[in-house]
């Protein structure tokens, strides 16, 4: 009882962050170990830096009120040198605080490097482009685009590469961040308990669509996971060969316009393309940002310039109504995952 | 008629001058209008970023804002104005009638203004830059347009005049101090002035070469950077920073030396542990060498380095902290006046202390992954440039606007403009710790909605239109009150500049001063007749010609740099050419200056 109140005013800060922003996105409710490893560093950081301040505010709100001049007050102060025992005792305590946080972040900063690989371990290569993500998984010979799956309680380590400029990855609810350095390979580890879709970002500034270079990690339990590596290793034949037959003049289309850069369960795309495909029809958003529906699809492959500044695929306006909806169809047709 | 020539001459006066206090003058008002400048690009940014998804300008556009915002703030407006305050203080400062080298005082302003100039020229001519203040590779080399030619080259030609600067302080302050006045009995902002010219005299040579590198890159095909010819993108950052982050020292000393002077002049204390002061100058502008690598965090120099960085750069709390406890000791017993530059040094306290603690959070490595890029960092380091640096710049303003324009800012004016700025800032930055733990990266052109970060980037938002308000007041201030004469020492001060008559004569001292004690002027005052003893006789002074040549040098590398950006061989050696035609004119033609003779010096100064 007697630590209670050293206690109360740190957890009052935590609880208080805690409440700070969307679930899945803020760095404040953290959903890993990572995360959480970084938040109770923040917090520790948090609660020195408080009484740091708190001691100073409390000095200065005293000096400010009992040294100010008064009406008719002509003294003049003691013209005062200084004090040796006091310059001693505000150099040491700051040096001994500074330990306080300095022993568990060195700790940390070695845990957090240490991304050492075992058999359990799942093996992501990272790839920031202008202005998407490419998720390869070298073990299970698949490549994603824009959509991370991973499974739950499952260590997973980032080789974190770029294709053009320096790109940032960063998943906050699950860890932080890493660069992305051309001609380095950096690389980092998360674990993510919990199912769900986390929002990643992208946070340096790689060009105008910087901003919009979002991403979403989908942590599903561990058999859903293998059900959706080895759909996209081996989409079925009906992804490949739509039986449906506005999807088959989809394909079609697809094959005439898209296939160049994007690739759909392993056939296609070139390496400076677009995001893999195989799994379109599974994504919540379109192009990292984009609500997805069929209306925002037309208007990103007729003019993704407009939606997304900067982006290197070209517009299809040449495409009529008809082409465009089977198109659409098909697209929405990619799918590795059964529907439940 | 002879009043059009008599106007013609005061311009040639200004543009001729090698006078340390008219440079000073003239950095403060060039400063000025950079500093609007950069505000402007602020508020624009902060109008888009008012509400989710607006599209008030574009992303490109507000790519080039923010950019331009950061370049201009910290060179092109931060900067010159604590020059124009050490150019116009610290010879009075030391008790000196000049500083060391005056034509190449005059030639490191004109360079600066030029470069500025070049940059934002880059507004109206195809774009500006767009790769960030801190123009990574291979961004800045390889994907970005014509805006980072002029980035490169003015920030070269403005860095040179910058460098010129600083160690013409160095020397000045080495050499000129007036007898007795020993390095330990200097004022502090002549101190942290001198420590932030050996960082300017150390740092800028790696701005030098990095920019060096990246205009051959640029403009040249070399493949310093290019990683598909072996080139590494990380050699520019660390270049960048070990420039980078000692330029914040440059400018946060100088701003520590105006908080010394004015919480000590306005508590008529001497400051408190005066030495322990220096000496944390001393170790903060050491360490400020030693961290860079902390803004490199998750760039993957690894947990070594990461963990060595991480420790270093939180030493650097620890004179800092000994500083901010000095400043509040030197409060305590005194007896505290309430003006508007008080204000501001006091409302620094609280404000930088802020700033500080979260650069210690940010030095904690581990966590440090989560912070970096995002509006956290936005957050910390506004609190210390703004917090730090501009308190600072505004409290130097009010403070020495007497001695230097010979009127007093209005008080009550400067109060609303005080607090009204003072809670803008806080309004816009606070927030901002937030935003960006919750997701925010910095540096986008926009965010999206549903993500829960609208109203607090909104509260942001209404804090920069209030600081905006505020800073009108304050350029209202300058004006209204210029029928507000004041006498030459209104602030009863305590060091040299406030011993001598108002406005400054143009020798500054007629007869080079004694220094017996710390506070020279106030000794003077406690145990004298309240004048300054001299130390010589009166006497002809000696003083330099005024020269327009640093213009024609300046104006050189001006159009040497349009031959570069636009790759047209022959205006780049028309520009040198009239850039070394200057200097071999200055070099041959033999200038001994002229005398002001002690008769007219005795009738300005009303003695005999």
């Amino acid at each position: 009882m007697k630590n209670l109140w050293r206690v109360l005013p740190f957890s009052f800060i935590l609880l208080f962050l805690a409440g700070c922003g969307k679930q899945n996105l803020t760095a404040l409710d953290p959903r890993g170990p990572v995360a959480d490893m970084q938040h109770s560093l923040i917090g520790l950081s948090l609660l020195i830096m408080v009484f740091v301040i708190v001691v100073v505010a409390a000095i200065y709100v005293f000096v400010l009120i009992r040294f100010r001049e008064k009406p008719g007050d002509n003294h003049i102060p003691e013209q005062v040198e200084g004090n040796k025992n006091l310059e001693i005792i505000w150099t040491a305590i700051p040096i001994l605080l500074l330990i306080i946080l300095a022993v568990p972040n060195v700790m940390d900063t070695f845990t957090l490097a240490d991304t050492e690989t075992d058999d359990d371990t799942l093996v992501v290569n990272v790839t920031g482009h202008q202005f998407w993500w490419e998720f390869e998984y070298p073990d299970l010979e698949i490549t994603a685009g824009q959509d991370l799956y991973i499974p739950t309680d499952t260590r997973i380590v980032f080789n974190l590469e770029a294709s053009d400029v320096i790109h940032s990855f960063w998943i906050p609810a699950l860890a932080g961040k890493q660069d992305n350095v051309p001609g380095i390979t950096n690389d980092m580890w998360i674990e993510a308990p919990e199912e769900g879709v986390y929002f990643g970002k992208c946070t340096e500034l790689c060009g105008e669509a910087h901003w919009l270079m979002d991403f979403k990690v989908v942590a599903v339990d561990p058999d859903t996971f293998d059900e959706w590596a080895q759909g996209m290793a081996e989409p079925d034949s009906e992804l490949i060969e739509p039986t449906e037959e506005v999807a088959a003049e989809g394909r079609e289309v697809f094959e005439q316009n898209c296939l160049a850069c994007h690739a759909v369960g392993g056939e296609g795309g070139n390496p400076q393309g677009g995001p893999d495909l195989t799994n379109f029809g599974e994504r919540t958003v379109i192009a990292g940002f984009m609500e997805y529906d069929d209306e925002s699809l037309e208007a990103w492959i007729r003019h993704p310039e407009e939606q997304k500044p900067g982006n290197l695929m070209p517009g299809f306006d040449q495409l009529d109504d008809d082409e465009m909806d089977s198109l659409i169809e098909y697209l929405n047709s990619l799918k590795v995952l059964d529907d439940e | 008629m002879s009043n059009a020539k008599a106007q013609k001459s005061v311009l040639w006066d200004w543009l001729t001058t090698v006078d340390h206090k008219k440079i000073g003058i003239l950095y403060l008002v060039s400063g000025g209008f950079f500093f609007a400048l950069g505000g402007l690009e602020a508020i624009l940014m902060r109008i888009q970023l008012m509400f989710p998804n607006l599209g008030f300008v574009s992303a490109q556009t507000f790519n080039e804002l923010l950019t331009m915002h950061g370049t201009t703030m910290i060179f092109l407006a931060a900067m010159p104005l604590l020059f124009g305050f050490m150019n116009y203080i610290v010879p009075l400062q030391i008790g000196a009638r000049d500083v060391a080298f005056p034509f190449l005082n005059s030639l490191g302003f004109w360079l600066f203004l030029f470069g500025g100039i070049l940059i934002n020229l880059s507004w109206f001519l195809g774009g500006a830059p767009d790769a960030g203040w801190t123009a990574y590779v291979p961004l800045s080399s390889e994907y970005s347009g014509t805006g980072i030619d002029y980035y490169v080259l003015g920030l070269q030609i403005s860095g040179l005049g910058t460098l010129i600067s600083g160690i013409n302080f160095l020397v000045t302050i080495i050499n000129m101090r007036a007898p007795g006045m020993s390095m330990m009995r200097m004022p502090l902002f002549t101190w942290s002035s001198f420590v932030a010219s050996a960082l300017i005299l150390f740092a800028f040579p790696a701005l030098t070469v990095g920019l060096l590198l990246l205009m051959l890159e640029r403009l040249f095909g070399a493949t310093y950077f290019a990683v598909d010819f072996g080139g590494n993108v990380v050699i520019w950052q660390h270049l960048f920073w070990i420039f980078g982050h000692p330029e914040v020292y440059i400018l946060i000393l100088p701003a520590f030396g105006i908080f010394s002077e004015i919480l000590a002049t306005f508590s008529k204390k001497r400051l408190f542990g005066y030495s322990a002061m220096v000496f944390a100058t001393l170790i903060i502008g050491f360490l400020g060498f030693m961290v860079w690598a902390h803004h490199m965090f998750t760039v993957g120099i690894g947990p070594v380095a990461n963990a060595i960085f991480a420790v270093a750069t939180m030493a650097i709390a620890v004179p800092t902290g000994i500083k901010i406890f000095n400043w509040l000791f030197t409060l305590w017993g005194g007896r505290i006046q309430f003006t508007t530059a008080n204000l501001f040094a006091i409302g620094f306290i609280p404000s930088f202390v802020m700033g500080g603690v979260t650069g210690v959070m940010l030095a904690t490595s581990a966590a440090n992954y989560q912070f970096h890029d995002t509006y956290f960092v936005v957050a910390h380091f506004h609190y210390v440039i703004i917090g730090g640096v501009v308190l600072g710049l505004f409290a130097g303003a009010f403070y020495w606007w007497p001695r230097m324009f010979g009127y007093k800012l209005n008080e009550t004016l400067g109060k609303w403009f005080f607090w009204l700025f003072l809670f803008g800032f806080h309004l816009t930055f606070f927030v901002q710790h937030f935003v960006g733990l919750m997701g925010m990266p910095r540096r986008v052109a926009s965010y999206l909605p549903g993500q829960g970060l609208d109203s607090l980037n909104f509260v942001s938002s209404v804090g920069a239109i209030l600081m905006s308000v505020a800073f009108i007041l304050f350029l209202v201030n300058v004006v209204v009150s210029v029928k507000n004469k004041s006498e030459a020492d209104p602030w009863d001060g305590r060091t040299l500049e406030w011993g001598i008559p108002t406005p400054t004569p143009e020798y500054n001292f007629a007869q080079t001063p004694l220094v017996r004690e710390l506070d020279a002027l106030w000794y003077e005052k406690m145990h004298g007749n309240g004048k300054l003893k001299a130390a010589e006789p009166l006497d002809d002074i000696h003083m330099p010609n005024g020269s327009i040549l640093p213009i024609f040098m300046s104006l050189g590398l001006f159009i040497a740099a349009f031959g570069l950006i636009y790759h047209v061989i022959p205006v780049t050696v028309i520009g040198l050419g009239i850039t070394l035609g200057a200097m071999f004119i200055r070099s041959i033609k033999e200038d001994h200056g002229y005398h002001i003779h002690k008769e007219d010096i005795k009738k300005e100064e009303g003695v005999g």
